[in-house]
């Protein structure tokens, strides 16, 4: 017990353990990342195609089993620079998140805008705009895993 | 509706950083309230309390460790996760059931204790996409302010003086946790959290323990000679994944389509006299404002200029300082009701709105960006 106020304080930490089953849709998902590929799903009732690649369409409630090899280019729909860190933050900042439109899609891919300096908040909001076109760039090793793209950075 | 169901009285913890413990602290807002209405343990029917026990209070299955001090102790009870107005209209609907006649609303959070709502909401998230990530309730309100701006034009100034109205509200409430007189220039000044987030545009973390006690008609006619009556409730829920929702347009409007139509709200800007918003990113306020039918959309901006939400305007927003003055997480949306409450018995003290408040309106939200919303109206 700490002596910090008037009344003592307990400082309590809980670290556990879990295993938590991918299941075939985000296994299949993240094989195609290992070849450099991103699957979505259609819906064959509201013809939405939807990434990540998931087993059922929320709106329609029936089954997604149409796979579809989608686009690595597509345009921001809005981002924000995150440049502070907390505990259990698997991505170290700075880091831009991004919902990101991929070309012939009906959803909004989250991952990180990247390829330049990103230490200058001022050079990042001069850089990067909603509506700008975006392409992934792989990371050399596979893990079959969501950063197996590195990011997406900014088409020339 | 069969019988009416009245709220007798309320009790709450303000919202800064105490020493004291956890259910001393549930047991003496729970003893204050069945006081205030002047009952005993035994007379309460049936308690609901609204926690998120795990990462708020570093403890699971918790409803259990906080039942003695919520008096619920051999009684029929039960604890809901989330958006804590849910526990509201499940302890309404327990009394229209037929089955209690008195039922206590519990809202328990313990802000000073868990760590920044950030580490917290991260794990909101699904552990193979979004987390890996780094999403979290502050990126994903940053993304829906880019949004936001970027479609209407809704300027930094306009997202700042939701900052400046709720502190300055605030100031008049005993109960509010962060208390600063602030302007437009302090707000766009304070330290970008998330661009274009400012820091004191972002709810702080709070305490906050609330008793909610309702009663049937007759009970809550003889409890009080002012009980504040049940109208209506809607709530509703937007898709998980971030990027399958149009942050736009979200869940809120429907939410308050459904409260609006149990109460028989047809004109929100005219018949609600007060309304208590969950604002836990300024921005949010002038979007709330568009779903709730305050204003058309994308006008937000031009409701806030136009000083109607203000505490002598048309629609008072957030008399109380709103969330970014207290955000106790968890309870937030029944400290919104606890105050509509006050509003509608004209016992708000200082912060009390210069006209008669016949119809309030309380609004929750939780997950990100407003993926779930409730809307709660009281009246007269």
């Amino acid at each position: 017990m700490e002596k910090k106020s008037e009344y003592d304080i307990l400082t309590d930490k809980v670290a556990i353990p879990y295993e938590i089953a991918a299941g075939p849709t985000w296994t299949r998902f993240f094989e195609g990342f290992r070849q450099e590929k991103i699957y979505g799903t259609r819906c064959r009732k509201c013809k939405r195609v939807l990434v990540p690649a998931r087993s059922f369409c929320p709106r329609c409630f029936v089954d997604t089993d149409e796979w579809i090899e989608i686009s690595q280019e597509g345009s921001i729909v809005s981002w924000a620079l995150t440049e502070y860190e907390y505990y259990g933050m698997p991505t170290k900042p700075p880091f831009i998140g991004a919902l990101i439109r991929l070309d012939g899609t009906d959803s909004n891919f989250l991952h990180l805008i990247g390829g330049f300096d990103l230490s200058d908040p001022e050079f990042v909001r001069k850089t990067v705009k909603n509506g700008m076109k975006v392409r992934a760039v792989w990371n050399k090793e596979k893990k079959g895993h969501i950063m197996d793209i590195k990011y997406f950075e900014p088409v020339k | 509706m069969a019988t009416r169901v009245g709220i007798v009285d309320i009790a709450m913890t303000p919202g800064a950083e105490s020493k004291d413990n956890f259910l001393d602290q549930v047991y003496k807002v729970t003893k204050e309230v069945l006081d205030k209405a002047g009952i005993k343990r035994a007379d309460v029917g049936t308690v609901i309390s609204a926690a998120s026990d795990v990462f708020h209070g570093g403890m699971s299955c918790a409803n259990s460790y906080y039942w003695d001090a919520g008096g619920a102790f051999l009684k029929n009870g039960s604890r809901q996760d989330g958006e804590s107005l849910f526990a509201f209209i499940y302890a309404v609907m327990r009394i229209l059931s037929g089955s209690f006649d008195t039922a206590l609303v519990l809202g328990v959070c313990k802000g000073s204790e868990n760590p920044e709502n950030d580490m917290l909401t991260h794990f909101f998230t699904d552990p193979f996409y979004q987390r890996q990530v780094g999403l979290n309730e502050t990126v994903a309100a940053a993304l829906q302010m880019r949004e936001y701006m970027d479609k209407y034009g809704i300027t930094g100034e306009q997202c700042a003086k939701v900052v400046v109205k709720n502190l300055g509200n605030a100031l008049r409430n005993p109960y509010a946790h962060i208390k600063k007189r602030v302007d437009v220039d302090d707000v766009l000044n304070s330290e970008t959290v998330l661009y274009p987030l400012k820091q004191m545009e972002c709810a702080p973390k709070s305490e906050g323990i609330v008793a909610i006690l309702l009663a049937k008609e007759d009970v809550a006619k003889r409890l009080t000679n002012k009980p504040v009556w049940f109208k209506g409730y809607g709530s509703s829920m937007d898709a998980f994944y971030l990027g399958d929702r149009d942050l736009l347009d979200g869940q809120l409007k429907q939410a308050a389509k459904r409260a609006y139509d149990m109460a028989g709200v047809s004109n929100p800007k005219k018949e609600i006299d007060v309304a208590e918003v969950c604002e836990p990113y300024a921005f949010q306020e002038l979007l709330w404002y568009e779903d709730l039918g305050f204003c058309a959309p994308g006008e937000g901006g031009k409701l806030i200029d136009s000083a109607a939400t203000n505490m002598d305007g048309n629609i008072p927003v957030n008399p109380s300082g709103g969330v970014l003055a207290t955000n106790p997480y968890v309870s937030r949306g029944l400290y919104r009701l606890a105050e509509a409450f006050l509003q509608v018995q004209g016992k708000a003290g200082e912060r009390q709105i210069d006209k008669k408040v016949n119809t309030a309106l309380a609004h929750g939200t939780h997950g990100f960006a407003g993926q779930c919303h409730a809307v709660a109206i009281i009246g007269n």
